[in-house]
């Protein structure tokens, strides 16, 4: 009996062994190829969505509009399920497709990993939403960031708050100590209230395994009379504390970071609760400005969702891409190492001015933009 | 007055507990297999009760009664499919896997179904939350009716299986499949019958936790699952008052430990304190000694 | 009688030596292939997680299958042997620059660090039987990842620092390390492992656990397994044959984590969840309880299996769920296996005899 199982197995990894055979890649229309890796399923998926599908839009638009250089874009989105490993081999994947540069990843850790596979081969990649600085640094000046490193974001937020509001003497900081992202702005943030007026009278954490309630550490909170939250963590876990807060009737001015972005999207959220919520970001989807606009509209018709600033992200980094190899006068026929070398010293040269502001890029491969603080009124995002 | 309304979150939070592992105990008891997919189908009738509240724009308690066809319906087809022709197979880890391949499918289904976005829940409970000790202690509604619902879960339950026929019937395939096969009862339909309850008790346990905690993806049963399977355990897997002990005392003790102790480590303590009660007590709480004969 | 056990240690001798030589056919096409220019870089990274993933599954198999007991925190001594492994190389990266050396030494440690664990989890544990005992290491796994991921620990010219707090408790001076970073776990550990090295040490593990299974010790665990009283009655000592099959298969865990430590450069504490116990032990029902071979045979199909289906894109993880479900059900149900058994039967009847 058991004899079944082992043929029909065997055949099926010969089968899966022939399949993974290296095929000469066949001579086609050259188009550069941009790959592209993200959480597709699993925990973490939402993000992955957002970035790689506004990366998807972005190509359809760039395309439409005659390409980079004359050619045209092909985009293969690959999942990592936010696993170092099945990234390492989503990269493989696409190495096999023929990727010539990659956006991606979008979550931190897998993007280390991949970061010191991109450094290796010398291949260029560009992460929407990759924010710790070990990414950049495992990188070795191949992978760029167009969001705002995680140091940045808490030493503005902490910033902010000291210049801003000089009424608020005690803050309180919840923040996810299971997550890179979470945890660097955190570092940053208690680093900079040091020099700052406001005092941090409480630290709560919580991880990813225990993320259903967070009653004892919003009391906790409430116990240390904070009249500020900073909150630097992602929306989908923010909207369960101001939910939980509210119905502890605690109501002190919530701080929230990029990640926050999205909670007025949320389906079936009570936006209420959100009144009053402040958040430093660089892109609001309620916006006015014409292209966040048409942006915001087509992606809503494409995908059924408000985009969120991963997917505002995703969408400027094809754009940066584009601005980049304009400035190089890259051409598909160049092999994946040229166009990364070409691609690193364009980088640094360009300005691009995207959904999420104007960006420029230092050495370190990190971009700077401009947050802009922006505060929740009648549920639509307004400038503070 | 922090410790009170600790104790109450904790009750609140295990209650939900509580209604999770009765589905796994009861599932156990009968069939003698870890339902790893049971965390799943909370989530899917938390999926059908928002759908129904916020497309349909049904009344909440037409959305629970829809959740929980869903589930049962769900619960039934899941047992027949995929366990059901596991259930003699030649050894138990065999159902334990297909049971895990069930989980993935629904998570899946559901992501394709309603992509991955983040659902918010409106509570299920529209009454005004309890004030006591002049406002310095708000007890939530949801939470009021999360216990109410637990207490009277587990007092239906035990009244169904000590005085129904189907109950007896569960009883006695629990006890010995083959003796009761030998007394007429319709074994399979007695399984499915469980599946059946259990399934529509997840469903009730969905639309609590995300009453609670509105927060709702496609992975939102797993770890809940996990938890309640663990309080199952704590309790004694297999007797009810033990799923529902099992349950409060694992929120009860998460909740302490995350307000005393440390947040980061609160899953250590819960799971450290399980291990402490199975070694002095190694079938849990409320389980049964069965003698090793010979 | 004598006849038949010589008969029979004779085939079990055979048996094994296939299952070696199974593996060195594999390394030795993947070779040929390498040199040859056809092996895709997909199939080319697979290879050391594939590995690993062996070694897992034929430990773990040891425990269940062998040992008869259900383990459901596998992944938890993977996990202390990629981070006992990897934060050994980590801080030995000038040290001991000379690579074989460190890498090896590395492996040493994670297999001791985890052989270590397996023995303190081990003594409490297995005084419990079958679900309860699967709950109890359940609960271990999830207590190991949790508690992995509160310490931060650095290097700088004072030597050790703890914290778990955060990173900034460390008060390290300029040019310190931080070597474990909580739940960001350990980045940047050179990347040792080689598709030879895994080879190495996937033999290694077979060899080991092939010599136990066919040893007087390894007669003794099966015999507990299959009748612990009448075991205990002629005087075996059951908590010390059921702590040494737990313990070397703790063990081998550990190396399987040393090898997946050195392949990436990015390790956390989250990836050693339950769904990676839960996917060893699919490894191994999967592949047959008990049957080494089929372990390593489920082992490298899982871990292909959701890459292969990538060409399905947004419905790869459902497939692979129905494709879980169905093998299952084929391989297990007792009508599947009476209906193969009618109608395939006579194809492999041949070499169903031969086998069994």
């Amino acid at each position: 009996m058991k004899k079944f199982t082992k043929v029909t197995s065997m055949a099926m990894a010969a089968a899966m062994v022939a399949s993974m055979l290296a095929v000469p890649a066949a001579a086609e229309e050259a188009a550069f190829k941009i790959g592209g890796i993200g959480p597709l399923t699993g925990a973490a998926a939402i993000y992955g969505n957002s970035a790689l599908n506004a990366v998807q839009m972005a190509v359809d638009e760039v395309n439409a509009a005659g390409g980079i250089n004359g050619y045209q874009v092909e985009f293969n989105a690959q999942d990592d399920e936010h696993d170092a490993e099945k990234s390492v081999n989503a990269y493989n994947t696409l190495k096999d497709w023929g990727m010539q540069m990659l956006v991606g990843t979008v979550t931190t850790t897998p993007c280390i990993a991949v970061a010191y596979e991109c450094a290796n081969d010398n291949l260029f990649a560009l992460t929407p939403s990759a924010s710790s600085p070990e990414v950049t640094a495992a990188g070795a000046g191949n992978v760029y960031q167009l969001c705002f490193t995680d140091p940045a974001q808490g030493t503005a937020s902490a910033q902010y708050i000291g210049e801003n509001m000089p009424e608020i003497t005690k803050v309180a900081v919840l923040y996810n100590s299971s997550d890179a992202y979470s945890t660097g702005i955190y570092e940053k943030f208690v680093e900079e209230a040091e020099a700052q007026a406001f005092e941090v009278v409480e630290t709560q954490t919580f991880t990813e395994d225990s993320n259903t309630d967070f009653s004892a550490q919003i009391q906790a909170c409430m116990d240390a009379g904070a009249e500020l939250v900073f909150l630097p963590f992602y929306y989908t876990e923010a909207s369960i504390v101001l939910k939980q807060a509210n119905e502890k009737e605690f109501a002190p001015v919530w701080f929230g970071v990029d990640g926050m972005d999205g909670i007025l999207g949320v389906e079936g959220f009570d936006t209420s609760l959100a009144e009053g919520v402040m958040l430093l970001t660089p892109f609001a989807a309620d916006a006015d400005d014409e292209a966040t606009k048409a942006f915001v509209a087509e992606f809503e018709e494409k995908f059924g969702d408000t985009p969120t600033q991963f997917a505002a992200d995703g969408y400027d980094c094809v754009y940066a891409l584009k601005a980049a190899l304009e400035e190089a006068g890259a051409t598909p026929d160049m092999s994946a190492s040229d166009i990364a070398d070409a691609l690193k010293d364009a980088f640094t040269k360009i300005e691009v001015t995207g959904l999420t502001g104007t960006m420029t890029w230092n050495e370190n491969c990190e971009v700077s933009k401009t947050p802009q603080a922006v505060v929740i009124k009648d549920g639509a995002y307004v400038a503070y | 007055m922090s410790f009170i309304s600790y104790l109450v979150n904790g009750i609140s939070l295990g209650s939900v507990y509580a209604i999770i592992a009765l589905g796994y105990t009861m599932v156990y008891g009968i069939a003698k297999m870890l339902n790893f997919a049971h965390g799943d189908v909370i989530m899917v009738g938390g999926y059908a009760a928002f759908t129904m509240m916020m497309s349909m724009n049904t009344s909440p308690l037409v959305a629970v009664l829809v959740s929980i066809v869903v589930c049962t319906v769900l619960g039934v087809l899941i047992e027949t499919i995929a366990y059901r022709p596991l259930l003699e197979a030649a050894s138990s880890l065999a159902v334990l896997i297909t049971a895990i391949g069930v989980s993935y499918f629904l998570q899946n289904i559901v992501l394709l179904t309603f992509g991955s976005s983040t659902k918010s829940f409106q509570s299920v409970v529209t009454l005004p939350n309890l004030k006591l000790a002049g406002g310095s202690l708000v007890i939530t509604s949801t939470a009021i009716v999360t216990i109410l619902a637990c207490i009277v879960i587990m007092i239906a339950l035990t009244l169904f299986i000590n005085k129904t026929k189907p109950g007896q019937a569960m009883l006695a395939v629990s006890e010995d499949k083959g003796a009761a096969q030998l007394m007429g009862i319709n074994v399979n339909g007695t399984i499915a019958l469980t599946f059946a309850i259990g399934s529509g008790l997840a469903a009730i346990a969905g639309v609590l936790l995300c009453s609670a905690y509105p927060a709702l993806t496609p992975y939102t049963g797993s770890m809940p699952g996990i938890k309640a399977f663990t309080a199952a355990v704590f309790g004694g897997i297999g007797s009810i008052p033990g799923a529902m002990v099992g349950g409060i005392l694992m929120g009860v003790i998460e909740i302490f430990a995350k307000a005393y102790i440390s947040t980061q480590l609160s899953d250590a303590i819960v799971f450290l304190i399980l291990i402490i009660v199975l070694l002095v007590k190694p079938t849990g709480l409320f389980g049964k000694n069965i003698q090793e004969k010979v | 009688m004598t006849v038949m056990i010589e008969k029979m240690k004779k085939k079990t001798r055979t048996n094994n030596l296939i299952n070696y030589a199974i593996v060195i056919a594999a390394f030795a096409v993947i070779q040929v292939m390498k040199s040859t220019g056809n092996l895709s870089s997909l199939l080319n990274g697979l290879l050391i997680p594939v590995c690993s993933y062996i070694i897992l599954a034929v430990s773990l198999n040891l425990v269940v299958g062998i040992s008869g007991e259900l383990s459901l925190g596998h992944a938890g001594f993977m996990s202390v042997g990629a981070f006992a492994s990897a934060f050994f190389s980590k801080s030995m990266l000038d040290a001991i620059p000379f690579v074989p050396l460190r890498f090896g030494l590395a492996i040493v440690i994670g297999a001791a660090a985890a052989g270590v664990i397996g023995v303190l989890i081990g003594i409490p544990v297995l005084r419990l039987r079958g679900d309860y005992l699967a709950i109890v290491t359940l609960a271990f796994g999830e207590i190991i990842k949790n508690v992995i991921t509160i310490f931060y620990i650095g290097i700088d010219g004072n030597g050790i620092h703890v914290s778990m707090k955060d990173k900034m408790s460390l008060h390290l001076e300029e040019g310190g390390n931080v070597i474990l970073n909580g739940p960001q776990g350990i980045s940047g550990t050179p990347k040792n492992a080689t598709f030879l090295v895994g080879v190495l040490l996937v033999l290694i593990t077979l060899f080991i656990v092939q010599n136990l299974i066919n040893s007087r010790d390894g007669r003794a665990i099966m015999s507990i397994r299959d009748n612990r009283i009448a075991a205990e009655s002629i005087g075996l000592n059951v908590t010390k044959y059921k702590l040494m099959a737990f313990t070397v298969s703790a063990a081998l865990a550990g190396v399987a984590g040393a090898l997946y430590a050195h392949n990436l450069s990015s390790l956390v504490a989250s990836k050693f969840d339950f769904n990676l116990s839960i996917l060893a032990l699919v490894f191994v029902v999967l592949g047959g309880i008990g049957s080494i071979r089929g372990s390593i045979i489920a082992a490298v199909v899982l871990t292909a299996l959701p890459e292969m289906l990538r060409f399905l894109s947004d419905y790869r993880m459902l497939i692979y769920a129905i494709v879980l479900i169905v093998m299952m059900l084929l391989n297990w149900s007792p009508k599947a296996l009476e209906l193969r058994e009618r109608y395939l039967g006579r194809f492999f009847k041949k070499t169903a005899k031969e086998g069994k």
